[in-house]
C-alpha cells in the first residue's frame, strides 16, 4: 500500500466523497456546500499535480483491485490519462465556482452539486482507468450521474429531453457492453497498454475484431455526438449553464472522444487498425461530422443549440485526428480534446452569463452586448476566434497540426474539411461578433455596463485566458501541445 | 407383462387422466378432484415399483415415499378446500389490517 | 465451531419460531424477529463452514445413505442459504412495519412466513430428488397461504390458482422421481448423477421433473398465476415472493440438472429452456413498461429476471453459473427493496399509480433512493451485483459464439432501463410546497439498506463468487 498504490484512487475519492456528504446536507447549508466543493476541487487539482510530477519523472502509479475472474479493476495514470485528468480537475474548479454563482437561489442545490461531483468522479474514473472493464464501468456510472443533471429543472422539456439521452446512452451503453464483452471474452484480458495488445488475435479473427470494433466505436460514439448518434446532444441544453459547460467541454463528449482515441490506441493499436481496414470509416463518419454539425449551427436561433452544434462538428475534429494515421495528427487531435474543453467552456459559460443577467437566449437578441457586457463578449469572441482558428487563440494551434498531419499521411482530403470547417465557424460565429461588437445596444432606458456577477465572470476569463494561454504558449513545455507531443511520441514507438 | 407392470401403467393412465382433468374443466371443485385423482395415480405408480423385484419382499422406499405424497396431498387438498370454502361465504373483511400513517 | 449443527439449526430456528409464534400470538412479530436473526447467524455460520472446509454432509438422525436423509452445503447453497436469510430479516423487519400489530394478518404473516423459511433452508440443504419435493412441498404450500393472507377474494382467488398450478407441478414432478427410482434405485442426487444414462427412462423423467418445476417457477409461458398473486398479496409477500421463496422451484431445477442431468442429455433441453427463459425476458419487460401501478412494474420486472436466471442453462458453465447465482442473491436484494420501496409510497399516499408520483421524490427522498439504487442492479448498471451478473453472462454466451443469448440480456437491461427511469423521472418534478409528514423512516431505511446490498454485491464480487465456487461444476 504504497503512495503510487492510493494516489490514483485518491484523486477518484476526491470528489466522491464529497458528493455523498453533499446528499446528506441539509438543502440550507450553502456555506458548507461551497466550501466543501471548493475544498475539494482543490485537493484533487494538488493530488493531479503530484501525480503529474511522477509521471514526468517515469513514476508509476497504479491501483489494482481483484474484481471478477479474469479482469481486474486498475486505475492507472499515464500520459493520456493525466492529460484528461488535469482538464477535468481544472475546469471542475472553475465550474463549480460558476455554477455557485450561476445557482444562488436556485432549489434541489444539494441535489445538484451531489450529482455534480458523481459525475467528475466518473469522468476521473474514465481518465485513469487502466483496462476496458474499468473503464465501461466508468462509463456507465457518468451516464448514471448526468441524467438528473440534464432533468434538473423538472420542466416538461427537461424530462423529454432526458428520455432521449437516456434512449441515445443506454442503447449505446449495450453497445459497447457487446463489444467489450465479446472483445474479453476473443482475447481474455484487455489491458490499456501503448500499441494495444489484440494484434495476436487478428490472424483467426479478422472478422470478429472488426464488428467489434465498431460496436465499441458506436457505443462511445453516443456521448461523442458522432454523426447519427448525436441527437441528444442539442436537446440536452434545457439544462442549466453549468451542466452544460460541464457535459460539453469536459465529461460526457470528451468521455466519448478519449474513449475512442483509448479504443483504437490502447486495445487494438493504430497499426493493428489500420490493417483492419477501419480507421478509413472511421475517418469518414468523423470528417462528415464535422461539416454537419458547423451546418446545422448555422441554421440555429437559440444561441445554446448553435454552440451545442458547434460541439458536435469539433469533437469530431479530436477523432479525424485519430483516424488519420500519423504522428502529426494524433498531436492535433489529442490536444484538441484541451483546446475545445477550454473554448467551449468559456463560450457556454458566456452565453450562460448573458442568459441570466439580460435574458439573451437568442442570436438575433445580441446587438450591442458587448457595450453591456464587456469582459463576457470578451470570453465570448476569444472562444469564437479560436473555434474558428485564429492565432494565437489555441484552436489555431490544433487546426495546424490537424493540417500538417492530413498532408503528412497522405490523407488531404482532410484539409478540405479544416477549410470548410473554418469558413463555417467563422459564418456562425462572425455575425454574432460583429452584432454584439458593433451595432447599438438594445435597451430601454440608459443602461450602464451590467456585467454578471463575480463568480459568473471570474471562471469565464479565467478559461479564456487559458484559451489564448494555450495557443501563445503552445511553443514552451509546459503547454498542452508539449504533453500531447509526448503522447504521441509515446503511441508511435515501435 | 409382469403385474406390477400393469398396475403401474394404469397408475400413469390415472394420472393422465386427472391431469387432463384439471386442465380441462373449469369448475374448481372438479379441478380439485382431478388433482387428488391424478396423485393417486402417482401413487399407484410409487407402489407397484415397490414389488418390481421379482422375488423378495417388496422394497420399502417406495412405501414410505407414498405415504409422504399422501400426507402432502392431503395438505394440499385441504388448503384448497379452504380457500374455496373462504371464496364461496365471501371475505368477510373489515378495515385493512395493513398500517396507514 | 465445528461441532455446532448448523445446518440443522438454520432449519430449525425459523421452525420454532413458526411453532412458538402460533402459539403466543401477541409477542409473534418479536417472535419472528428473533427466529430471523438467529436463522441469519446459523447460515453465516453455514457459509463460513463450507468457505473453510468445501461441501458439508451431515446425516439427519445418523442414518446413513441410501435409506437416511442428507444435509448437504456446497458453495451454492451456502451462498443463497446466507443471500436469502440477509434479506429475509429485512423483510421481517419491514413486515413489523407494514402490519398492523395483533392483526389478522400479522398473525397469519408471521409462523407462515417462518415455515416457509424452514422449508426454503431445508430445500437449499436437500441432497436427494425426493426431500426435494417434500421440502418444495412445503414452501409451495405455506406461500399459498402467505398471498392468501390479503383476506380480500382477489387475493384468495389468486392463492386458489397459484394452489392448482402447483399442485399439478408437484405431481408431474412426483411423477419423475418415481421413473428416475424404478430405473435407478437410488434418490440422492450424486448418486443418481453417477448411474443415470440416456434412454427413455431419462428422458421422460426429465421432461416430467422439468415441466413440473416450469410450472411452479414459473417459466414461460406458464406464468400465469403470478402477476396476479403479486398484485393481490400485500408488500411483504411480494418482496418474499419475488426474491426469496418465489427461487425455490429454480433452485431445484437447476441442481437436479446439473447434479443428475446435465452431462448425458447433450444441449437441446437446455436451449429449449433458454429460448423459453428468453421469451420471458422480452415479454415480461414490455409488459412492464406498459404498466401503470407500481407494484405491477416491480412484480413483471422480476418476471423478467427470473427469466434471465434461466438462460443459465444453455450457457452451462462455471462463469455462467456463478452469474446465475450472482443474479438469484442481487435480485433477491433488488426486488425486495423496489417492493418495499413500493409499499411505502403506497402507504403513504394511497395510491400507487406511476403517473401521479410526480413530486413524490421531495416528500420520500429516501425511498426514491433506494428505489434508484435498487434499480440501478436491476437495469444491470455497474456498480451493482446485477452488473457482475449481467457481465459473467454476457461474457460466457460470447465466448460460446453464441451472441444470441447476450443480445437478449442487453435488450432486456435496456427494457429494463426504460421502465425504471419511467418510474424515477417524475421525482425530478419540482413540487408543490406541502406539508412534511410525521411518519416512521423504518421502511426507507429498510429499502434502503437492501438497495445498499444489491450495489455493494457489485463493488466485491470475488468473496461471495468464492464461496459460489466451493464445490460447483465446471
Amino acid at each position: 500500500m504504497t503512495a503510487e498504490n492510493v494516489l490514483p484512487v485518491g484523486v477518484l475519492l476526491s470528489s466522491l466523497v464529497p458528493a455523498l456528504i453533499i446528499f446528506l446536507l441539509p438543502e440550507q447549508r450553502h456555506g458548507t456546500r461551497t466550501a466543501l466543493n471548493l475544498f475539494a476541487a482543490v485537493t484533487k487539482l494538488v493530488l493531479t499535480a503530484v501525480i503529474g510530477w511522477g509521471v514526468v519523472h517515469h513514476r508509476r502509479y497504479e491501483t489494482r483491485v481483484r474484481f471478477l475472474p479474469g479482469a481486474d479493476l486498475v486505475l492507472h495514470a499515464d500520459p493520456f490519462s493525466l492529460l484528461f485528468v488535469t482538464l477535468s480537475a481544472v475546469l471542475w474548479l472553475a465550474t463549480t465556482i460558476y455554477a455557485v454563482g450561476y445557482l444562488e437561489g436556485s432549489p434541489q442545490r444539494s441535489r445538484f452539486f451531489g450529482f455534480f461531483s458523481l459525475c467528475v468522479a466518473s469522468t476521473m474514473g474514465i481518465a485513469l482507468a487502466g483496462n476496458l472493464l474499468t473503464f465501461f464501468i466508468f462509463y456507465e456510472m457518468l451516464t448514471l450521474s448526468t441524467y438528473p443533471l440534464v432533468v434538473h429543472r423538472g420542466t416538461p422539456e427537461s424530462l423529454h429531453a432526458g428520455d432521449v439521452y437516456l434512449a441515445y446512452t443506454m442503447t449505446g451503453a449495450a453497445l459497447l457492453f457487446a463489444g467489450t464483452a465479446s472483445l474479453y471474452a476473443l482475447a481474455g484480458s484487455v489491458e490499456f497498454v501503448a500499441g494495444g495488445s489484440v494484434g495476436p488475435l487478428v490472424a483467426g479473427h479478422r472478422g470478429a475484431l472488426m464488428l467489434i470494433f465498431f460496436a465499441l466505436v458506436a457505443g462511445l460514439g453516443v456521448k461523442a455526438a458522432l454523426f447519427p448518434l448525436h441527437g441528444w446532444l442539442p436537446l440536452a441544453m434545457v439544462a442549466p449553464a453549468p451542466v452544460s459547460a460541464l457535459l460539453h467541454a469536459v465529461a460526457v463528449v470528451k468521455a466519448g472522444a478519449f474513449g475512442i482515441t483509448r479504443v483504437v490506441y490502447d486495445v487494438y493499436g493504430v497499426r493493428v487498425a489500420e490493417e483492419l481496414g477501419v480507421m478509413r470509416p472511421l475517418a469518414f463518419v468523423a470528417a462528415a461530422t464535422v461539416v454537419f454539425g458547423s451546418v446545422m449551427a448555422l441554421a440555429q436561433r437559440d444561441l445554446k443549440r448553435r454552440l451545442a452544434y458547434s460541439t458536435v462538428s469539433q469533437v469530431s475534429l479530436i477523432v479525424l485526428g485519430v483516424a488519420i494515421v500519423g504522428t502529426v495528427s494524433t498531436i492535433g487531435g489529442v490536444v484538441h480534446l484541451v483546446h475545445q474543453g477550454l473554448m467551449k467552456i468559456t463560450l457556454f459559460f458566456a452565453a450562460g452569463n448573458l442568459a441570466e443577467k439580460l435574458h439573451v437566449t437568442r442570436v438575433d437578441q445580441m446587438r450591442g452586448v458587448g457595450r453591456r457586457m464587456p469582459l463576457t463578449m470578451l470570453a465570448f469572441t476569444i472562444g469564437a476566434l479560436g473555434m474558428i482558428g485564429v492565432p494565437p487563440i489555441a484552436g489555431f494551434v490544433t487546426k495546424w497540426y490537424l493540417g500538417i498531419g492530413a498532408i503528412e499521411a497522405g490523407a488531404s482530403w482532410a484539409i478540405a474539411i479544416l477549410a470548410a470547417s473554418t469558413a463555417l465557424n467563422a459564418a456562425y460565429f462572425l455575425p454574432l461578433l460583429r452584432d454584439a461588437w458593433f451595432e447599438p445596444a438594445e435597451t430601454q432606458g440608459g443602461i450602464l455596463a451590467e456585467e454578471a456577477t463575480l463568480s459568473l465572470v471570474l471562471p469565464t476569463v479565467f478559461t479564456a485566458t487559458l484559451s489564448i494561454a494555450a495557443g501563445a504558449l503552445a511553443a514552451s513545455g509546459v503547454s498542452p501541445l508539449a504533453w500531447a507531443k509526448l503522447i504521441a511520441t509515446r503511441e508511435y514507438q515501435p | 407383462m409382469p403385474p406390477w407392470l400393469a398396475y403401474a401403467a394404469s397408475g400413469v393412465s390415472l394420472f393422465a387422466v386427472g391431469m387432463s382433468a384439471l386442465v380441462l374443466h373449469g369448475e374448481v371443485m372438479r379441478k380439485i378432484l382431478a388433482a387428488n385423482v391424478s396423485a393417486s395415480g402417482v401413487f399407484l405408480v410409487l407402489v407397484a415399483l415397490a414389488r418390481r423385484a421379482p422375488k423378495g419382499p417388496p422394497d420399502p422406499v417406495p412405501h414410505a415415499l407414498v405415504l409422504t405424497g399422501i400426507v402432502v396431498s392431503v395438505s394440499a387438498t385441504a388448503l384448497a378446500l379452504a380457500l374455496v370454502r373462504q371464496l364461496r361465504h365471501g371475505a368477510q373483511l373489515g378495515p385493512s389490517d395493513e398500517r396507514r400513517r | 465451531m465445528r461441532g455446532v449443527p448448523w445446518l440443522e439449526l438454520t432449519i430449525l430456528a425459523p421452525l420454532c419460531g413458526a411453532l412458538l409464534g402460533l402459539v403466543l400470538q401477541r409477542a409473534v412479530a418479536v417472535l419472528a424477529l428473533v427466529s430471523s436473526l438467529s436463522t441469519a447467524v446459523a447460515s453465516a455460520g453455514v457459509a463460513v463452514l463450507v468457505a473453510r472446509h468445501g461441501t458439508i454432509r451431515r446425516s439427519v438422525g445418523a442414518w446413513e445413505l441410501p435409506l437416511g436423509i442428507q444435509l448437504r452445503a456446497d458453495g451454492l447453497a451456502a451462498l443463497v442459504l446466507v443471500a436469502f436469510a440477509v434479506v429475509g430479516v429485512f423483510i421481517t423487519a419491514y413486515a413489523m412495519v407494514h402490519f398492523e400489530p395483533g392483526s389478522r394478518a400479522a398473525r397469519s404473516f408471521f409462523p407462515l412466513w417462518l415455515f416457509a423459511w424452514t422449508g426454503l433452508d431445508a430445500l437449499l440443504l436437500s441432497s436427494d430428488v425426493f426431500n426435494l419435493y417434500v421440502t418444495l412441498e412445503l414452501t409451495t404450500l405455506t406461500s399459498v397461504g402467505l398471498v392468501a393472507t390479503g383476506g380480500d377474494p382477489a387475493a384468495l382467488s389468486s392463492a386458489l390458482r397459484y394452489l392448482l398450478f402447483a399442485m399439478a407441478g408437484s405431481l408431474l414432478y412426483l411423477l419423475g422421481v418415481a421413473l428416475l427410482y424404478g430405473a435407478h434405485g437410488v434418490l440422492d442426487l450424486d448418486l443418481l448423477g453417477a448411474v443415470v444414462t440416456r434412454g427413455p427412462v431419462t428422458w421422460g423423467a426429465l421432461a416430467l421433473i422439468t415441466c413440473g418445476l416450469a410450472l411452479k417457477a414459473p417459466l414461460f409461458p406458464l406464468h400465469g398465476w403470478l402477476p396476479a398473486a403479486y398484485a393481490s398479496a400485500p408488500v411483504p409477500v411480494s418482496a418474499l415472493l419475488s426474491g426469496v421463496v418465489g427461487k425455490c422451484s429454480l433452485y431445484v431445477l437447476v441442481r437436479i440438472w446439473l447434479g443428475v442431468f446435465g452431462v448425458p442429455l447433450g444441449r437441446a433441453p437446455a436451449v429449449l429452456i433458454g429460448v423459453l427463459g428468453a421469451a420471458g425476458v422480452l415479454w415480461a419487460s414490455i409488459v412492464a413498461c406498459r404498466q401503470q401501478r407500481l407494484k405491477l412494474l416491480v412484480a413483471y420486472s422480476s418476471i423478467a429476471q427470473l427469466g434471465t436466471i434461466f438462460l443459465v442453462f444453455p450457457l452451462m458453465g462455471r462463469a455462467a453459473f456463478a452469474g446465475g447465482a450472482y443474479l438469484v442473491i442481487s435480485h433477491a436484494c433488488a426486488a425486495a427493496a423496489m417492493f418495499i420501496a413500493a409499499g411505502t409510497i403506497e402507504q403513504v399516499v394511497g395510491h400507487d399509480e406511476i403517473d401521479r408520483l410526480d413530486g413524490l421524490a421531495h416528500r420520500l427522498p429516501l425511498t426514491f433512493v433506494a428505489f434508484a439504487l435498487a434499480g440501478v442492479s436491476a437495469m444491470g448498471m455497474p456498480p451493482s451485483g446485477g452488473f457482475v451478473a449481467k457481465w459473467l453472462l454476457v461474457r460466457t454466451a460470447f465466448e460460446l459464439h453464441e451472441w444470441w443469448w447476450a443480445a437478449v440480456i442487453l435488450i432486456g437491461g435496456l427494457l429494463s432501463a426504460a421502465y425504471v427511469f419511467r418510474v424515477l423521472r417524475g421525482a425530478f418534478v419540482p413540487a408543490p410546497i406541502t406539508e412534511t409528514i410525521r411518519r416512521s423512516r423504518a421502511s426507507d431505511l429498510l429499502a434502503l439498506g437492501l438497495a445498499l446490498l444489491a450495489l455493494a454485491l457489485g463493488l466485491a464480487p470475488d468473496l461471495p463468487l468464492a464461496l459460489a465456487a466451493q464445490g460447483a461444476p465446471s
